[in-house]
Parts: structure tokens; C-alpha cells; sequence
């Protein structure tokens, strides 16, 4: 299975990029699309319009990215029992402190240049442990602005391969499709069993996490970390 | 000797920007000015590591990595291209296309046809240097060679640059924090210089004068258009410029084409305005997604054009006699 992961802050323009890339990959290839999120899914109908098969996981009261990582296996078993060729994961990386990219498995991160110069800086490791990352909405800025947001993007993350995609236009996805092509020729995955995050996902480990609502020290029992404000 | 055991004091004198490392990493690098990187990075806590998503060994091969990137896009470093040929491919129905074309540095090229006749397509062909391997079956040369997959991916959109009518500033910046950031970013050593250049040069295209206070998202249309492309000009690393229609923006399209050309672009520009397509120095006829014909523009074609430019500054004349209330008669 050629695997890929996508992750990108919310309406980064993920679905649409990857429906650009889809049109061209699947001339040759069955593809199919597992879109991780938080609440709903309306995107999985995009997915359906154009005659991709997809799956929604919802993940509601747990963490997003955890639960990512408990239901990736079982995606890939289900693109393997479909007979796809490519199975790509689309994931908003929620806290920004996240990452749902695998070691060996090429990883996208999917940032929109309206989201603001300092943006690149605050993504953290979605963005700093991708191997290529798809700039989107360059059609309604100027030049200067494209040229310092890749500049921003490149400082946080100089391995990287950057390219300038639009999701509206389909301006750059021939590129990004001929990236995937090559990126997951050689990277075949039948199972991720044993297979590393490239990122730890931040301690989740307090009352909070089991349901607590009220505030109060005397209700945080487990990692609990104080901003020292009198500093 | 490795850019590693070099001290940080003596490093960052030399090239500031290095300190921008240290900062995506949220590290303070003041206590470690007299020490070298590598030394630096021993210094720092494995769980500070850890915590950042990496480890001591990766963080100093980014560190290598990130110096070597930030050299490769100073201005010194830009790709230089001197011509870009297209070679004839298919048009919408399978059909050779009639016509290939090269494009020069320094020189002009229109593209004319109406809209839906393949102009953007045939642009984003030029943008990825296609090899037969786009719809349209077109090849893309560079300087008469076949480009390398290299040439072709990691150019992160730095081989060309756009400018078209839908984009416009989104940053909360007064004209010279803009321009003094985007100088930051292109690692020029005299920024101010810079600044000053590009705006006394946007000043020049534009209509209405502006000023360096001026937030860039309040510019008028005319005013933005002649930023961008003043900018573009002088700061932009791309030496292929497309741009899409500047007409009607209150720009001096002459002077704005002049500039372009003499910062030794290879300027494409699509348009319906008959006096930029007769400034370049020849056009295409695109149509059915094809190139149709090239025309050279003819040495009698500049008389023409002297007469459209007569026409236009007539134009300008009454627009700006309205535009300071006066009447237009006597």
C-alpha cells in the first residue's frame, strides 16, 4: 500500500489538495481517503463526489491524534481488503502540538498562506516533521507575501521539499501528484505494527482527560503543569 | 572548518539571520554566544531535545541544513535562466499544436487569446518546465537543455513569479515594515537601501503617491499593483514574472514593463489591453489550448503603438483634470 499522511491547521485546504492530486493519481491508480477529525466530517461528501471511496473516524471526547495512532492499522486493513493502491490519511493537526506522521511513511503538511507569517513558527512538529509541505491559497496574495511565507516555512523545517499548491485553481498539483508517485514508490507498508511516530503526542494524563468539568486544585489529580504568573 | 566550530558570537556578526534558528527552537541563544554550535548543542538538556521533537544529533544536522538553505536563497545565489523554450504538444482535441515558442531574458512576451483558450494552462506548463507530462504534452527548456528533476521540484515556487488581479496584501504592515520584511526574508545586507528603492520605484508607477506609513492593505488598487510590481522587480528572486492583466489600475504600464525588463526577467504577461500586447516584443495567439501563431511585433507596429500611447496619456490627462476637480473644457 502506498500510505500517505496529511495533516494541516482546519481549513488549511486539505480536501481540496488532495482531490487535485487524486484526479491525476487516479488515471493509474485506486485510491482511497480516511479523513481523521474531531466532531463531523462533511468533506467525506467531496471525497464521494468524485468517486472516491473514504471513511470518516470521529474521534469526540478523546484526543484527536491518539486516537489517530489507535486506528491507523485498522485503516490501512481496510484500503488493503478495498484493493487500493494509495491510502491517504487526512488529519487536522489539532493542538498543535501534534504530528501524525510515521517514520518511512512520506508526510504532508498542508499550510495556507492566510494563516499569518508567524503561523509557520507556532505548527509545530506537523510542520517541522514533514517531508513536503503544500503551501495553499497563493492566488490571492502577492508575490512578496508567498516569498516570506515559504522563507518562514523553510526556517522551521529546511528538509523539507516546499511546493506552492492551489486547491481552487489546480495550479501545482501535477507536481504534488508526481511528488506522491514518487515519494511512496519505494515505501510499499503492509502493516505499521512496530512502526515509530515521529513526534511523542503530548502527556494526556490528568482528571481532565477522564471527564472532570470543575475547576480547582483539589480536583487536578495526574500531570498538571502551573504557569508561574508572578514571574 | 565546519560552520560548527565556529564561535556563535563570531556567526551571527556575520550572518544575523543564523539567530533565526535558534529562535524556531524557542532556545535563548544569549549564554551560549562565546561558545561554537556544537558546543551549544552539548550544552542544552537532553530532555530540551526531546521536547522539541528531535534529538542532539539531528538538531545540529538541521542546523548544517537550515545554513546551507538560507545561503542558497540570498540574492547572490538566485537562479539565473537565460531563455525557456517551449516545444509544440497537443491542443484540447488531441491535435498538434501548430507552434512552439522561446522566451528571452529581458524581453516581453503577451499572451493573447480569449478566455478558456488554454493561457493558464499553458502558463502553469512554463511554471513546472513540463515534460511531456502535463495534459497539453508539452516540453519546457531551459537554456536549450532538458531540466533536472532538481530544476524542477526544489525551486519552492522561486523559478517563477505571479502577479495577477486577485491578489492583494493580507498583512498588517505599513508599507516599509512590508517591504523591510520581505528584504529580511531575501537576506539582503542593505535593507534600508532596498526599501527606499522599491518605494520611491512604486511611487514612480503609481497614479496617486503614497506613503512609507501607509498600512499596505489600505493601498488603493493602482497603488498595490505598483507596489507588487516594483517589488517584484527588485526583490523577487524569480527570473520568470507572469502576470495576469494590470490594466485599469492607474498604473504607468510602460514604466512598469520598463522596470521589469531592465531587472533582466523574462516577463510573460497575458492580456486584452492592446497597448501592453504591442509593447512586448512579440505575442502569442493562443486558442483551443494551442499555440496558434507567434507574432514578432513588426517595426511598423511601433508607430501604432505611439499613437495607443498618445491615446492613453490623453486618457490620463482627463482622468486626473477629474480627479482635481476641474473641468475638462477650455
Amino acid at each position: 500500500m502506498r500510505l500517505i499522511t496529511v495533516a494541516g491547521p482546519p481549513s488549511s485546504g486539505k480536501t481540496s489538495l488532495i482531490l487535485r492530486a487524486a484526479a491525476i493519481l487516479k488515471q493509474g491508480a485506486r485510491i482511497g481517503v480516511v479523513k481523521f477529525d474531531c466532531l463531523t466530517a462533511p468533506d467525506t461528501a467531496f471525497y464521494r463526489a468524485q468517486g472516491i471511496p473514504v471513511k470518516a473516524g470521529i474521534s469526540g471526547g478523546l484526543c484527536p491524534d491518539h486516537f489517530f495512532v489507535s486506528n491507523i492499522e485498522g485503516a490501512l486493513k481496510w484500503a488493503e481488503g478495498e484493493g487500493f493502491d494509495y491510502l491517504i490519511t487526512e488529519s487536522a493537526g489539532l493542538c498543535n502540538r501534534c504530528s501524525p506522521h510515521i517514520k518511512g511513511v512520506p508526510a504532508l503538511c498542508v499550510i495556507d498562506n492566510l494563516s499569518g507569517v508567524n503561523t509557520p513558527k507556532k505548527i509545530g512538529p506537523m510542520l517541522k516533521s514533514a517531508d513536503l509541505v503544500a503551501i495553499t491559497k497563493s492566488d490571492i496574495v502577492s508575490q512578496a507575501e508567498r516569498e516570506v511565507f515559504a522563507f518562514r516555512v523553510r526556517q522551521v523545517n529546511p528538509r523539507a521539499t516546499v511546493l506552492h499548491v492551489n486547491g481552487i485553481t489546480g495550479q501545482g498539483a501535477f507536481r504534488l501528484a508526481a511528488w506522491l508517485d514518487k515519494a511512496t514508490a519505494s515505501s510499499s507498508v503492509e502493516t505499521l505494527e512496530g512502526e515509530l511516530l515521529r513526534f511523542t503526542m503530548p502527556g494526556a494524563l490528568c482528571s481532565y482527560c477522564l471527564g472532570e468539568r470543575r475547576i480547582g486544585e483539589d480536583k487536578q489529580i495526574g500531570v498538571a503543569r502551573l504557569v508561574d504568573f508572578a514571574d | 572548518m565546519s560552520i560548527i566550530h565556529v564561535p556563535l558570537k563570531e556567526l551571527f556578526a556575520r550572518q544575523p539571520w543564523i539567530a533565526d534558528y535558534f529562535a524556531t527552537h524557542a532556545i535563548d541563544a544569549t549564554p551560549f554566544m562565546t561558545m561554537t554550535f556544537a558546543e551549544a548543542a552539548d550544552a542544552l538538556d537532553d530532555d530540551r531535545f526531546s521536547e522539541l521533537g528531535t534529538d542532539r544529533a539531528q538538531f545540529v544536522s538541521d542546523f548544517v541544513l537550515f545554513v546551507e538553505q538560507m545561503q542558497g536563497l540570498t540574492l547572490a545565489s538566485r537562479p539565473r535562466i537565460r531563455s525557456l523554450t517551449v516545444q509544440p504538444g497537443r491542443d484540447k482535441d488531441g491535435m498538434p499544436e501548430p507552434e512552439g515558442v522561446t522566451l528571452c531574458t529581458g524581453k516581453v512576451t503577451a499572451v493573447v487569446g480569449p478566455t478558456g483558450s488554454g493561457k493558464s494552462r499553458l502558463l502553469e506548463d512554463i511554471e513546472c518546465l513540463a515534460q511531456r507530462d502535463t495534459p497539453t504534452l508539452r516540453t519546457v527548456l531551459v537554456d536549450d537543455r532538458v531540466p533536472t528533476d532538481d530544476a524542477r521540484f526544489c525551486t519552492e515556487g522561486r523559478l517563477v513569479a505571479q502577479l495577477s488581479q486577485t491578489m492583494s496584501f493580507v498583512m498588517d504592515l505599513t508599507v516599509e515594515e512590508f517591504l523591510t520584511m520581505h528584504a529580511e526574508s531575501r537576506l539582503v545586507t542593505d535593507i534600508s537601501g532596498t526599501v527606499s528603492t522599491i518605494f520611491e520605484q512604486a511611487n514612480a508607477l503609481a497614479g496617486e503617491p503614497f506613503r512609507r506609513t501607509h498600512p499596505v492593505t489600505g493601498l488603493s488598487g493602482g497603488q498595490s499593483r505598483a507596489l507588487m510590481i516594483a517589488d517584484t522587480a527588485l526583490l523577487s528572486a524569480a527570473p520568470i514574472v507572469l502576470i495576469d492583466e494590470i490594466e485599469n489600475a492607474g498604473v504607468d504600464k510602460t514604466k512598469a514593463l520598463g522596470l521589469l525588463v531592465s531587472a533582466e526577467k523574462i516577463v510573460i504577461i497575458s492580456t486584452h489591453d492592446p497597448l501592453l500586447a504591442l509593447s512586448a516584443d512579440q505575442r502569442l495567439v493562443i486558442q483551443n489550448g494551442a499555440i496558434r501563431k507567434v507574432v514578432a511585433t513588426s517595426d511598423e507596429e511601433p508607430r501604432e503603438l505611439l499613437r495607443l500611447r498618445q491615446m492613453d496619456e490623453v486618457f490620463s490627462k482627463i482622468r486626473n483634470c477629474l480627479r482635481r476637480g476641474e473641468s475638462i473644457v477650455g
